[in-house]
C-alpha cells in the first residue's frame, strides 16, 4: 500500500501525522519517503543515519558551436523559452530546461549534446525502528522540485517495499500531484480554521482529479470552529483522527520529539488508523 | 515604490496572518502608507479570507499545453512512447494516448510523430483577481488544483501588482509569498528590495528558514527576520537570534503564540483588527516600525 499524507495547507502537521504513522507501524517495516524536497524535515522526527546517496541530474543542452549554424528551430520547438537564438549565438537557460530533450531531437546539424546539470540529492538511510527513510533534497536556487519527487519515488535502494508513506510538499500544484500520483489512498492532515478549511477543500478535489481515496486527520482541534467537520459530513469524507490542540504537544515537537513519544497513549490510535485505511482499500477493491 | 515580499520556507508559520496584519497597520493613521497587496501562494491563497475583498475584475489563466492524440490519424507506430521523458504515452490494445497528469507539455511527441496525430491544447490553469479591500487593491489568483506553472502565474499576478502600485504612486506593494523554495518562491521574491522571513523557533522551522535565507542570498535580496510563536522553544528562539547575528540579519520582530491568531481568522479578520491590544498585535505593531526604519529610513 502506498499511503501519501498531504494537506494544502502548510504547517498543518502532515510530517508529524506521518512520521508518528511510520513509528507506530514499525513492525510492518515500512519505508517512508521525504517529499518536501523544498523543505524536508521528517529526518528530524525519525532520525535516519543515511548511507547511501545519489545525485538528481536533469539533462540539459549544450550546442556544440562548430556544427551550429544558428537554424533556430531548437528555440522553436523548446516550450519553455529555454533556447533563445541571436544571430549566430545560442543562449541556453538550463533553469528553465525541463530536460525533455525535443531540441537534442529537432536539430537537423545534430549539434545538441546533453549534459547533466544538479538539480538536488537523493539520501537513504535506516530511521529509528528499523523504518526505512529516503528523501530528497532542492538544491538551493533551483526551481524545479518535481524532477526530485519522481526521481525519489523511482529510487529503489531497499528493493520492493509492501508499505511506503509519502510525506507530501503542501499547495496543490504538481509536486504534490507527482506525490499523490500512483498512490493507493491520500490521508489529508488539516486544522480546524478557515484556512485549514479553504485548502483541505482544495486537496480533495485535487485527490479526486487524480481518482484516489481520501481521508482526514483534524489536528489542533479545539483552535477554530466546527466548519471542517461540516464540510467532511457534507461531502461524505471520513475523519480517521483527530489530535487535539496542546502547548504540550506544540512544544515536544518543536524539540524535534516525534508526537507518539510524547503521547504514548496515540501509538494504538495511529495503529488504528493503518488497519482502517487498509480495511478501505480492501473495501474498495472489492466493490469494482 | 517599495517591494516587500514575506517568505518563509516551512508551511504554516504564519506569513499570511503576518501580510493581513501588516496591511492593516500600513493603513492606520488615515492612511499613512498606501499600498497594494498581492497573494503570491497561488496554490492555496488565503490572504483573500482576512481581508474581506470585493471582486472587480476576474481574469482567467491560461498557461501551458497539453499533448492529446487523434485516434483517426494515429498510426500506431510508437514514436511518441519512445520520445517522451516524462511517461506520459500510454499504449493501450487500440493506440496510443496521454495521461494528462504525467504530461509537462514539452512537445517532443507532436514534433516527433510521422502522421501529425498529435496536437498540443491549451490549459485552462486557473484565475487571477482584482479585488477591493479594507487595506488597498489586493491581487489574488487560484490555481486548479493539479496545474502546473503556479511561477508564471505569480510573475503575472505581481506584475499587474507592482503596475498599480506604480500608476498609483502607492508605497508599497506587500506579496505574501507561498512556501518552500522552489519554483513559485522564486517567482515571488524577484524583484523585492527586502524579504521578511517568518521563522517558527521549532527544530523544523529553523531547518526550513536556513534554506529560505540561502535561498533569498542566492538571488542578492536582503532579508530581515522576525519570530513567530516564540514561546514553542525558548532555545529555538535563541538559536534563530544567533544566526541573525552571525549572518547579519537584522531580526525585526519577536511575536509570541497568541490564541486570538487562529480566533481573529475564524473572524476573518486580522488579529491588530480583532484585538489590538493583544500580545500578538503588540509585537507586530513594534516590528511594522522597524520594517518601515529599514525600507523607508529612520523618521
Amino acid at each position: 500500500m502506498i499511503l501519501t499524507v498531504a494537506s494544502g495547507k502548510g504547517g498543518t502537521g502532515k510530517t508529524t501525522i506521518a512520521a508518528s504513522l511510520a513509528v507506530a507501524i514499525a513492525d510492518e517495516f515500512p519505508l517512508y519517503l521525504d517529499c518536501d524536497v523544498e523543505a524536508p524535515n521528517a529526518h528530524i522526527f525519525l532520525s535516519p543515519e543515511f548511507t547511501q546517496t545519489q545525485r538528481v541530474n536533469q539533462l540539459v543542452p549544450s550546442i556544440d558551436e562548430t556544427r551550429c549554424d544558428g537554424c533556430g528551430r531548437c528555440a522553436e520547438v523548446c516550450q519553455y523559452h529555454a533556447i533563445v537564438v541571436l544571430g549566430d549565438k545560442v543562449l541556453v537557460f538550463p533553469e528553465l530546461c525541463h530536460g525533455c530533450g525535443s531540441c537534442t531531437l529537432q536539430c537537423p546539424q545534430r549539434a545538441i549534446e546533453e549534459v547533466p546539470n544538479v538539480l538536488g540529492l537523493l539520501e537513504a538511510g535506516t530511521a529509528r525502528e528499523g523504518i526505512r527513510f529516503a528523501r530528497g533534497v532542492l538544491e538551493i536556487g533551483q526551481p524545479m522540485a518535481v524532477p526530485i519527487i519522481r526521481a525519489l519515488k523511482r529510487w529503489g535502494p531497499f528493493g520492493d517495499i509492501d508499505t511506503v508513506i509519502r510525506d507530501a510538499p503542501p499547495g496543490v500544484s504538481c509536486p504534490v500531484v507527482e506525490t499523490m500520483s500512483g498512490a493507493d489512498f491520500v490521508l489529508l492532515v488539516t486544522e480546524p480554521t478557515p484556512f485549514g478549511l479553504h485548502d483541505l477543500h482544495l486537496a480533495v478535489q485535487l485527490a479526486g482529479e487524480l481518482g484516489l481515496p481520501v481521508g482526514v486527520v483534524v489536528n489542533r482541534e479545539g483552535i477554530g470552529d466546527g466548519r471542517v467537520d461540516e464540510y467532511c459530513r457534507s461531502v461524505n469524507i471520513p475523519v480517521l483522527l483527530r489530535i487535539p490542540f496542546s502547548e504540550r504537544i506544540g512544544r515536544a515537537l518543536a524539540r524535534g520529539e516525534n508526537l507518539v513519544e510524547v503521547l504514548p497513549e496515540y501509538l494504538p490510535l495511529f495503529r488504528g488508523l493503518y488497519v482502517d485505511i487498509r480495511s478501505r482499500l480492501i473495501e474498495r477493491e472489492g466493490m469494482r | 515604490m517599495k517591494q516587500l515580499v514575506i517568505l518563509s520556507g516551512k508551511g504554516g508559520t504564519g506569513k499570511t496572518s503576518i501580510a493581513g496584519a501588516l496591511s492593516h497597520l500600513a493603513n492606520e493613521n488615515g492612511g499613512s502608507k498606501s499600498i497594494v497587496i498581492a497573494d503570491a501562494d497561488v496554490d492555496a491563497a488565503n490572504l483573500e479570507l482576512i481581508l474581506s475583498p470585493r471582486y472587480t475584475q476576474r481574469e482567467d489563466f491560461w498557461s501551458g499545453k497539453i499533448a492529446a492524440i487523434d485516434q483517426e490519424l494515429c498510426e500506431a507506430c510508437g514514436e511518441c512512447m519512445q520520445v517522451c521523458r516524462f511517461d506520459a504515452i500510454n499504449e493501450a490494445s487500440d493506440g496510443y494516448s496521454v495521461d494528462p497528469f504525467a504530461c509537462e507539455g514539452c512537445a517532443a511527441c507532436f514534433y516527433a510523430c510521422p502522421s501529425e496525430a498529435v496536437t498540443m491544447k491549451d490549459q485552462l490553469a486557473g484565475a487571477w483577481f482584482r479585488s477591493d479591500s479594507r487595506y488597498g487593491v489586493l491581487y489574488h489568483a487560484a490555481l486548479r488544483p493539479a496545474q502546473e506553472n503556479s511561477g508564471k502565474l505569480v510573475t503575472l499576478l505581481k506584475q499587474r501588482a507592482k503596475q498599480r502600485a506604480l500608476d498609483k504612486k502607492c508605497d508599497l506593494l506587500i506579496v505574501d509569498g507561498p512556501p518552500g523554495i522552489g519554483c513559485p518562491v522564486i517567482s515571488a521574491l524577484s524583484g523585492a528590495d527586502v524579504a521578511l522571513i517568518v521563522a517558527e523557533p521549532s527544530k523544523a522551522g529553523v531547518h526550513d528558514m536556513r534554506r529560505i535565507v540561502d535561498t533569498a542570498d542566492h538571488f542578492d535580496l536582503p532579508c530581515v527576520l522576525c519570530v513567530n510563536k516564540t514561546d514553542l522553544s525558548t532555545e529555538g528562539s535563541r538559536e534563530i537570534e544567533g544566526y541573525c547575528r552571525d549572518k547579519g540579519l537584522k531580526q525585526v520582530g519577536a511575536i509570541p503564540f497568541d490564541i486570538d491568531v487562529p480566533c481573529a481568522m475564524a473572524q476573518g479578520q486580522t488579529v491588530v483588527a480583532y484585538r489590538p491590544d493583544g500580545p500578538a498585535s503588540l509585537a507586530i505593531r513594534e516590528m511594522w516600525r522597524r520594517i518601515e526604519a529599514v525600507l523607508w529610513g529612520p523618521e
